[in-house]
């Protein structure tokens, strides 16, 4: 059950850093400085649930601390989904993969107050009340982009185009699916897809945009198994600079 | 698209004037005297909002520009404990900004006016800002000092006059006082740390000493004095009582940890006054004039922030949602 369950700790904790990064990266430059505010926080939110995520890994299932697990792994060890990895793009990219992200963390956060694992279920019950706001964020932005200007529904649909089948990489399964969903620490990818897609399509029809249409061909795995894009490589020796600077060194 | 400023047909009439009525004059100088504090809709002289406008208006740009040295070492802080203090800090500042925009606009200049203008070089921000952030060390650098040296001028500014400058400042300043104690804390552990981590510590500091002592304008015997500014409480201490200041509350804290600055003449004297060897003032108007080591990447980041977010601001001058309601 351990390996399970570090499994799904450690896809959870780099999906959220990952984005945390990503995130990150609009302080100074969003389109207004509300915004630049707004992905400020989102960034400290899911950067906290990222060190709170490696705290379970480290406390209860042994694994290093958690500086060690985000700073000193190797990109083969990350088991974040493609769609967190890819760069920030313009603003339209970003508050689209953050309008799908987050509407499958919080749903996900939400099928995990019910987990068996204790840690999970008590830190889930805590986080989703975070990820409520970057939730309304991201609804809000979405509807009012779908239905402002001629470009910015032009910009919206085709972010969300080419958003979507890394999208539904999130849900990639692991060999662990059915253990986990037997044990019942988590009620599984496929469970929260279904319920994903219930949540976010009146949104994006709301918003005047398409719902895409999926082809299970383009989906976007590999994520979760190790496999990633060209930019994890580069965003991970960026996020290790100062550290390998002086590896033993307390920062 | 930001929010309505707060000029008046009558004063925006006024704001070409140079002749002001003596009696409101008088009056608006007592109210000072008494230390009372002038609020948007009163009676002001048009030279009193102009340079207040320019004031504020500054020192909201030097938020915003400020982030930038510091933003790009977000994605690279050496662990959980620094990245999310770096982001909380920097997000401060840009907050900052937003604070006194707001400020500066109840005197009648709306903020899209203000970004304009710092993007065509008319109005000006920090020279401090023109400087690189190369290592680590100097995000330790900034927060410690740069933040220190603002901060005493900032205490200093938010005794002025004028109201809701004075209201922004004191809320700025004691977030401030946060940001120092994330910069002392990685300054002291950079120099109680490894031989590298010392070594790029004093590097930072040597960089980083002119552009302090330049941060508090040039000496008073070289600047225009301007006896009505400090009389309107628009200016509250000389360029050279705030430089004094800070090398007294500061330099003691970095040669505790056994760091130099780069100047033999540094010291203080019987007298309490700081002595020190005059910064090059050339380099100061340099810099100030465009020709700073990183003016040019400065603005125009600034100016791609600006570009590539027109279409989402222009697309939310269209407002088709209602204010969204808390889920719970």
């Amino acid at each position: 059950m351990s390996n399970a369950l570090k499994d799904l700790l450690f896809k959870m904790a780099d999906d959220a850093l990952i984005i945390g990064h990503r995130n990150s990266e609009w302080t100074g430059i969003g389109p207004m400085l509300e915004e630049d505010l707004a992905f400020s926080s989102m960034a400290q939110d899911k950067i906290g649930h990222a060190q709170a995520l490696y705290k379970i890994l480290n406390e209860v299932l042994g694994e290093a601390d958690a500086d060690t697990l985000a700073f000193k792994r190797e990109e083969k060890q990350f088991k974040c989904c493609q769609l967190v990895e890819q760069p920030i793009g313009e603003y339209d990219f970003s508050i689209v993969r953050q309008f799908l992200f987050d509407h499958a963390e919080l749903i996900r956060y939400d099928m995990l107050t019910q987990s068996s694992f204790q840690p999970l279920a008590q830190l889930a019950k805590k986080v989703k009340g975070e990820i409520k706001y970057h939730v309304m964020h991201a609804d809000t932005f979405v509807k009012q982009l779908g239905k402002g200007t001629e470009e910015s529904k032009a910009r919206m649909q085709s972010s969300l185009n080419y958003a979507w089948h890394f999208a539904l990489g999130i849900f990639e399964k692991s060999e662990f699916e059915n253990e986990l969903i037997s044990e019942n620490i988590f009620a599984g990818e496929e469970e929260l897809k279904k319920r994903w897609l219930e949540k976010i399509t009146p949104i994006i029809e709301a918003a005047t945009l398409k719902v895409p249409v999926t082809d299970e061909s383009k989906i976007i795995y590999g994520g979760r198994k190790g496999f990633h894009s060209e930019y994890l490589k580069p965003l991970l020796d960026e996020m290790c600079e100062v550290v390998r600077t002086d590896i033993d060194a307390e920062w | 698209m930001y929010g309505s400023t707060n000029l008046s047909e009558e004063d925006a009439k006024r704001m070409n004037s140079t002749v002001e009525d003596p009696e409101k004059l008088e009056a608006f100088e007592s109210r000072i005297a008494r230390g009372e504090k002038i609020e948007p809709q009163d009676w002001m002289p048009v030279e009193y909002r102009k340079q207040l406008i320019r004031m504020i208006e500054q020192h909201a740009h030097s938020e915003i520009v400020g982030a930038l040295p510091e933003g790009t070492w977000i994605t690279r802080a050496p662990n959980f404990r620094r990245k999310l203090a770096l982001i909380a800090k920097v997000q401060d500042e840009i907050g900052h900004g937003q604070l006194l925009y707001s400020a500066a606009e109840t005197l009648g200049k709306t903020r899209e006016e203000m970004l304009n203008d710092l993007l065509n070089g008319k109005s000006k921000y920090s020279n401090v800002f023109n400087y690189p952030a190369k290592t680590w060390a100097d995000i330790a650098v900034i927060g410690f000092l740069v933040d220190g040296a603002a901060i005493v001028n900032q205490v200093i500014n938010s005794k002025g006059s004028y109201g809701p400058y004075c209201r922004a400042l004191e809320r700025i300043c004691y977030e401030e006082s946060f940001h120092l104690k994330q910069g002392h804390d990685n300054v002291v552990y950079l120099a109680t740390g490894t031989k590298h981590q010392r070594a790029i510590l004093q590097d930072a500091i040597n960089r980083w000493y002119v552009p302090l002592l330049h941060f508090f304008g040039p000496p008073d015997k070289m600047s225009a004095h301007s006896e009505k500014l400090m009389k309107w409480k628009v200016k509250l201490a000389s360029n050279d009582d705030m430089r004094n200041q800070f090398l007294d509350q500061y330099v003691p804290k970095i040669w505790e940890l056994d760091i130099t600055f780069p100047d033999p003449n540094l010291k203080k004297n019987n007298d309490g006054i700081w002595e020190f060897s005059d910064p090059d003032w050339n380099e100061f108007k340099r810099v100030i004039n465009g020709g700073g080591p990183c003016n040019a990447e400065r603005i125009a980041v600034r100016k791609f922030a600006e570009e590539a977010g027109r279409w989402v601001r222009q697309a939310l001058m269209n407002p088709t949602e209602k204010y969204v309601v808390p889920l719970a």
